[in-house]
């Protein structure tokens, strides 16, 4: 009986038996202490607990997604769009890929006063750091799926005499969106680093404000509930994602590579 | 004029030329295709078989020269013509049903109906009940039964096969050559067929052109006659089966490094 329950639900164990082996090492830490610094989990988790009951959490998130949920936005729709462009003409790809390359590697941090002394220290800068997050890996793995679609598919749309429209929206767009769905779900963690930097570079609204102000006050189990919290949001996120991704394309995610 | 009246060709290559940079693929090549019947394009690799089946299909332009089909030059992808796929060309995120009805679909023909045809052409290839299936779910020789049945299902005239049955297993590719002997009987249609197997050739085609490489030209036109109208289970043992096997071999081994 125990021996089949196991196999059963083997990944809901595993997944709540790490689950416990971090927070236990992190509530272990936190008790040694490492720093003063450090709080326990449970401290952190009690934080939270207050955070969520004064509804300090909710009016931070509100600040927080704005530029969060606008950057993302604006990065799948302009980062998709100019992926397909460039994985279709290799003269755009010449023109434009480099830029996306610098963009990924640029170290953002330093660029940040750039953006300030531009778009000064409202949402408009906070959502330029979140594209510039963003959008590379949405723009490089589009494209890059885009060229890599099946010849023959393209050829079996051309003797069915499919137009230009038809061989680009029924085949190569459903064939790239796996890998385009990989680059979204990348592109997506990178925004929420992005509109965390830019609250704790720019000015101090929303969750970067919980962030600098409890350590300002050395209320670090306050500090520490808003980085879990950020973290939380986004891995939810990115499972909704995922299911979202299952199912749009059923038959994709086993065949990515068949024949 | 005599003889145009007497073979009607669904399809006549006249002088064609096809080079790739330096490398002359296609040198002066001229065949027709009689209506009706399965021609198969025979030869080593790199004989350009499937250029040529791919210049009638008008998926890459010749240098020269002219490929008719029902008397009317080719400049691209027609109506008159479909093709099967070598790796079968499914797209892998759609079911069987909307693969096969996919022609219809980039013909604008309404769903209900571009549906109901392409149910009639799944049941036809034997692949009824299968119609929900992705093709991830399917064997290599049921996905080619797919592509067969989409290729079937927008009823042009000419049936282009790239080597069709190359990537399915020996004994499914027995079952689908003798399927294809009932195809060409009963759908009044004329097939295109390239192969590089000289038994698969002499046992399907009603006439067998063998091109030999670098460049390519037709060299040998074979018709066999004699068995063509036996049991299928019974051609492999005719003696005018064996003999045209080894006269193809014989004037093959030669180019095969």
């Amino acid at each position: 009986m125990p021996y089949t329950f196991f196999t059963q639900h083997r990944p809901l164990i595993l997944k709540i038996l790490s689950a416990v082996l971090i927070f236990g090492s992190w509530e272990i830490a936190g008790r040694v202490p490492v720093s003063f610094a450090f709080p326990t989990f449970f401290d952190s988790m009690a934080a939270l607990w207050v955070l969520t009951l004064d509804g300090t959490i909710f009016t931070a998130y509100a600040e927080t997604l704005k530029p969060l949920v606008v950057g993302v936005l604006i990065s799948t729709v302009i980062g998709v769009t100019l992926g397909v462009w460039i994985g279709l003409s290799t003269k755009f790809e010449w023109l434009i890929s480099p830029i996306f390359i610098v963009m990924q590697s640029a170290p953002l941090a330093a660029l940040i006063p750039l953006l300030i002394m531009v778009y000064g220290i409202g949402i408009t800068s906070k959502v330029f750091v979140v594209c510039i997050m963003a959008m590379p890996v949405i723009v490089l793995n589009t494209s890059g799926a885009v060229r890599n679609t099946s010849e023959s598919l393209i050829e079996m749309g051309h003797s069915f005499l499919g137009t230009r429209r038809d061989i680009i929206l029924k085949i190569i767009v459903p064939s790239a969106s796996p890998i385009i769905f990989v680059g979204l779900r990348l592109g997506v963690s990178a925004g929420f680093i992005g509109a965390i930097l830019s609250e704790l570079k720019i000015t101090p609204t929303g969750v970067g404000d919980i962030i600098t102000y409890s350590r300002s006050i050395a209320d670090y189990p306050s500090m520490y509930a808003a980085i879990f919290s950020i973290i939380l949001l986004a891995v939810l996120f990115l499972n909704v994602l995922e299911r979202m991704e299952v199912v749009l394309f059923r038959g994709n995610n086993k065949s990515l590579v068949a024949e | 004029m005599d003889n145009n009246l007497k073979t009607d060709n669904a399809v006549s290559v006249h002088n064609v030329y096809k080079n790739y940079g330096d490398v002359q693929a296609l040198e002066d090549l001229s065949l027709d295709f009689p209506r009706g019947e399965l021609t198969s394009l025979l030869g080593p690799s790199g004989c350009g078989k499937t250029t040529l089946l791919k210049i009638i299909a008008g998926l890459i332009p010749a240098n020269g020269g002219e490929v008719l089909v029902n008397n009317a030059p080719v400049d691209g992808p027609g109506p008159d013509r479909a093709f099967v796929f070598q790796d079968f060309a499914l797209m892998p995120w759609d079911t069987v049903l909307r693969n096969v009805a996919f022609g219809l679909e980039l013909r604008n023909v309404p769903k209900s109906e571009r549906e109901a045809i392409a149910e009639k052409y799944i049941t036809d290839v034997g692949l009824g009940g299968f119609e929900l299936k992705y093709p991830h779910q399917l064997s290599g020789g049921m996905r080619q039964r797919v592509g067969l049945a989409r290729a079937l299902s927008v009823d042009s005239d000419v049936l282009l096969m790239d080597e069709p049955f190359s990537a399915v297993d020996e004994q499914t590719r027995r079952k689908f050559q003798e399927d294809l002997l009932g195809l060409v009987k009963n759908e009044n249609k004329t097939f295109i067929f390239v192969t590089h197997s000289i038994e698969e050739a002499v046992y399907v085609s009603d006439q067998i052109a063998l091109l030999l490489p670098r460049p390519s030209r037709v060299s040998e036109i074979i018709r066999p006659t004699g068995f063509r109208h036996k049991d299928v289970g019974s051609i492999r043992r005719d003696p005018e089966y064996l003999d045209i096997v080894d006269n193809i071999w014989a004037s093959l081994r030669s180019y095969v490094e």
